[in-house]
């Protein structure tokens, strides 16, 4: 099997056991690693799997590295690099962005209150601005979701500051 | 018209969390009927009323449970396809929110009629909220000995696993869907062979959607035959719809087929905003056909969206009104698809580039006749000769808007 070589880093023992918790949620099930792979990167403040992490499941569960790492390249849900504390997922599928907000789409009123453009994080790491594809939430269009959690009609620029300044 | 209650008919009536509050209302009786049923009966009832895949594949839902039973093999596999992923179709959302024991009970019945031991629902990970809800049902379900081994004293074994999506869309296909259930990424995979034969972890696997799943325990209690006098030609019954876009009530309802256009945009879904004009309506999510204002007084059936060039897919209808152009909205769909193709074969990765290409040129009123010619041909081949469902299907707004709205794809001027 082509496997990268192992390494050893070593992980601080509270997190260690907050992922062995995580793995025996899933039964150590190596077919489960999505599901594994989407818990474990809570743990993170940034929201992330770090390389160390990773290597950490690979031995655990005897799965190649290089299968932990495809896929967390390959799902968009994924990361394996920081993101923000909160990372703003902004629906871009056409069932949200043709509900209008003050002539300027959702988009662009995020990426003009936070002065960042798509894909870029704000200066203190809070906030990411990500787009993503339909999240299943076009009733409530348009909406945004951070942290698994879908935050709706924001239809105007009042109600988008309200949401940024409610995040703890 | 209105809506009708068959599908949705144990919406809020029991306690999502508690399956003594289930049985109260009839729970897992289905299951208990059909154990006592030949497995042939089951899938012949189904059959009987023609329900078709609601996923959007439309293949007929009866012959596949049959097929996946005489398939020869050992330890078979059930798979719910809980990745609903398609723009503007969130009808399985309220399936598993508000039904979840009727979808465990589905798949336990459907894994007794093809012979199967296990059964896998993959959901996609912007549900996970309801991971909970499932969860608590599997496990309830397990104590009350409705899984496991032995069920209902009738020597049949059988368990559900519930694994999570990471936002692929590529994943709703079936052998997108069978690799990440295995723990790989989800890349599609050449066919044969065909999953039934070989799907996951190369046992012979089912896969169903939700909403065809969830129509099972329904159908075996109808004893009046209520559903099967609903509905109108071909397509009988009733089935769930998700409406969004420029509506004031968008959200999802059980209409009786045949239910007009008309009625599900101006009574249902409230009409549109500000009674603005239609610019068109796409049905069955971002894979789906598009349509001008003419399609209003079509009866909402198969056969009946077909004649007028659209197709029912997976249920969802996006209403755009005349504030967004066509080619903006081709603009969008096409950005979705450029996101979303896995880049595994030829065909979809390049012939998404180049068709975003070329409609950002139309947009800018550079694009040339033979860029629109070229435009086509593309689409028609991805059509064709693609490896999965994603880019066959991905060129379908495409192709239907320049046969809906020609005078968009003229050379030189900036159209409407």
């Amino acid at each position: 099997m082509l496997t990268a070589p192992r390494k050893d880093y070593p992980l601080a023992p509270e997190l260690q056991s907050k992922i062995d918790l995580v793995l025996e949620s899933h039964d150590y099930d190596a077919t489960q690693i999505v599901g594994i792979l989407l818990d474990v990167q809570e743990l993170e403040e940034r929201h992330y799997v770090p390389e160390a992490t990773a290597y950490y499941l690979a031995a655990k569960l005897n799965l190649p590295v290089t299968n932990i790492f495809d896929c967390l390249c390959f799902y968009a849900q994924l990361s394996d690099k920081p993101r923000a504390k909160y990372p703003i997922q902004v629906c871009n599928s056409p069932a949200c962005r043709v509900n209008v907000i003050d002539t300027k789409r959702l988009l662009e009123t995020l990426e003009s209150l936070l002065d960042i453009k798509i894909g870029e994080t704000t200066y203190d790491g809070r906030f990411t601005l990500e787009t993503i594809s339909c999240f299943g939430a076009c009733d409530r269009a348009p909406a945004v979701r951070i942290n698994g959690q879908v935050y709706d009609h924001l239809d105007s620029r009042e109600k988008i500051e309200a949401l940024l300044r409610s995040l703890p | 018209m209105s809506t009708v209650k068959f599908l949705t008919q144990n919406f809020g009536a029991y306690d999502v969390n508690s399956i003594g509050s289930y049985m109260k209302i009839g729970g897992f009786n289905a299951l208990r009927k059909a154990v006592n049923m030949e497995p042939s009966a089951i899938s012949d009832l189904i059959a009987a009323v023609k329900v078709k895949g609601r996923g959007g594949a439309e293949y007929d839902m009866g012959r596949k449970l049959s097929q996946a039973r005489a398939v020869v093999g050992e330890n078979k596999i059930v798979i719910c396809n809980a990745d609903e992923g398609e723009t503007t179709t969130f009808k399985d959302r309220e399936l598993i929110k508000n039904d979840p024991f009727n979808l465990i009970e589905a798949l336990i019945i459907v894994g007794y009629a093809v012979g199967a031991t296990d059964g896998y629902i993959y959901m996609r990970s912007e549900y996970a909220c309801y991971r909970p809800v499932i969860l608590n049902a599997i496990r309830q379900a397990k104590s009350y000995g409705f899984l496991g081994e032995n069920i209902l004293g009738k020597g049949f074994d059988f368990n559900i696993h519930l694994y999570s999506g990471a936002g692929a869309y590529v994943c709703g296909e079936g052998t997108a869907l069978i690799r990440s259930i295995e723990g790989k990424a989800g890349r599609p995979r050449m066919k044969p062979p065909f999953i039934k034969q070989s799907g996951a972890f190369a046992r012979p696997t089912c896969l169903c959607n939700v909403e065809s799943l969830s129509l099972v325990p329904h159908l075996l209690m109808d004893d009046q035959e209520f559903y099967a006098r609903l509905g109108s030609g071909d397509s009988i019954g009733s089935k769930l719809i998700s409406v969004a876009g420029n509506v004031n009530r968008p959200g999802v309802f059980e209409i009786a087929f045949g239910t007009t256009v008309r009625e599900i945009i101006y009574d249902l879904a409230g009409g549109v905003q500000k009674n603005r004009a239609i610019r068109l309506i796409q049905f069955g999510g971002a894979s789906g056909k598009v349509a001008d204002a003419s399609v209003l007084d079509t009866p909402y059936t198969y056969e009946g969206l077909r004649g007028a060039g659209v197709m029912v897919g997976s249920g969802g209808m996006l209403i755009i009104d005349e504030r967004t152009s066509v080619l903006d909205f081709l603009l969008m769909n096409q950005e979705f698809f450029s996101e979303e193709s896995c880049g595994q074969c030829t065909p979809c990765r390049e012939g998404n580039l180049h068709i975003k290409i070329i409609l950002d040129k139309l947009a800018e009123g550079k694009a040339t006749d033979e860029d629109i010619r070229q435009m086509k041909k593309i689409a028609q081949v991805m059509s064709v000769s693609s490896l999965c469902g994603l880019g066959e299907t991905a060129q379908n707004s495409l192709l239907s808007a320049m046969k809906v709205f020609p005078s968009v794809f003229q050379p030189g001027g900036k159209n409407k």
